[in-house]
């Protein structure tokens, strides 16, 4: 079987590598700040609960 | 190797990431839209009178904020060939070519889901199923049906923005009341004339992209009589929950002097047909409409608020 070789892929710039590291940065920021929303959001909801529990 | 693949490689003349930055993807959100839904719905939630965490509160906020801008940003990603066409969107980030259509359906369609499930989670299912019928309505009703078909299109449209002080109330309820019906009501009247008068300036754009505004469709002189109508039916719409018992005199008083603004904004601008006049009459009545909706859910904030705030501060000593 001949299999054709791709066609090159173009290659990134120094401007696309930066756009990328911003917004991985951006990325990681939000992922970060949805942590902290979802485990103070569930200690809210568990309220007094948390305390009032067989150990 | 398949097809697909090479298909993938031989159109794709870029690489194959992102060319789009992080302010890129929060434009995809209309954050002034964003902005609105906030403030409406967090009048909604207070309007609720019930206890609520106020940690619960903001997640339930921004959950229906992130919502909304999922909503914006699928807008986007459908009506991208026709933003191109108009100067006012043509900057947007998928016609500008920052953002692939893909990325923006793909980050849409995320938000769409996470907001929904996230605000069922922490409130209930009801807000959250609200939620999602928003963003339907807005994305599949609104944006791909309504806006290519019909005159009517932000009229009936509208809907969707008034929603959120409605979705506030549910997320706390559960339920919905006459009072935050209200609230939807003033929303969605003051919704025609506030796109109108931007239309009105914009028509030679929106005929340009096919999209049968009333300006394209009816004519300036139509149009302006609509805004006029619309306006004069918004200022006792604007005063019902003072009228309906909601609110205090102060609110009465704000929202019959803010209405009555519109209405004569409105009467100029239904004078005012030719020229810099009538142009400067479109952007005067659209912009002040703008702070009208700020002023009116602002005073409804205050009646909310201070009436919470005076007993803790004479706990205090302080009044």
């Amino acid at each position: 079987m001949n299999e054709q070789p791709y066609p090159e892929v173009p290659k990134l710039t120094p401007e696309d590598l930066a756009k990328q590291k911003a917004r991985s940065k951006a990325l990681g920021l939000v992922l970060g700040a949805l942590v902290i929303l979802f485990f103070i959001v569930t200690i809210a909801k568990l309220g007094g609960n948390v305390w009032n529990r067989e150990l | 190797m398949s097809l697909v693949t090479d298909r993938l490689y031989e159109e794709a003349p870029r690489p194959l990431v992102s060319q789009g930055t992080a302010r890129d993807f929060y434009e995809l959100l209309k954050p002034r839209v964003m902005q609105l839904v906030i403030f409406t719905a967090l009048v909604g939630m207070l309007t609720a009178h019930e206890p609520i965490n106020p940690i619960i509160g903001f997640a339930s906020i921004l959950a229906i904020a992130i919502g909304a801008g999922a909503s914006g940003c699928l807008n986007m990603w459908y009506d991208a060939t026709i933003d191109g066409l108009m100067e006012r969107t043509s900057k947007r980030p998928i016609p500008s070519g920052a953002i692939a259509p893909g990325e923006a359906l793909a980050f849409g369609m995320t938000l769409s889901v996470g907001s929904v499930l996230f605000l069922g989670l922490i409130t209930n299912w009801y807000a959250a199923g609200f939620l999602a019928f928003t963003i339907f309505f807005y994305v599949v009703v609104y944006t791909m049906w309504l806006k290519h078909w019909t005159v009517q299109n932000i009229v009936i449209g509208g809907a969707a923005g008034a929603f959120p002080p409605m979705i506030g109330y549910m997320a706390v309820t559960g339920s919905v009341n006459l009072e935050t019906f209200l609230q939807f009501l003033i929303i969605f009247i003051w919704t025609p004339p506030h796109f109108w008068a931007l239309a009105l300036v914009k028509s030679k754009d929106y005929a340009r992209a096919g999209v049968p505004m009333l300006p394209v469709i009816a004519g300036g002189i139509e149009t302006r009589r609509q805004i006029l109508i619309y306006s004069i039916l918004l200022a006792p719409v604007g005063m019902a929950p003072a009228l309906f018992g909601y609110t205090s005199l102060v609110y009465l008083a704000i929202s019959a002097v803010s209405g009555g603004i519109m209405i004569w904004l409105a009467y100029d601008l239904y004078r005012k047909r030719e020229g810099d006049a009538a142009r400067k009459a479109s952007y005067r009545l659209f912009g002040t409409s703008i702070l009208y909706l700020f002023v009116l859910f602002a005073a409804l904030l205050l009646e909310e608020i201070v009436p919470m705030m005076i007993p803790m501060l004479i706990g205090r000593n302080l009044i």
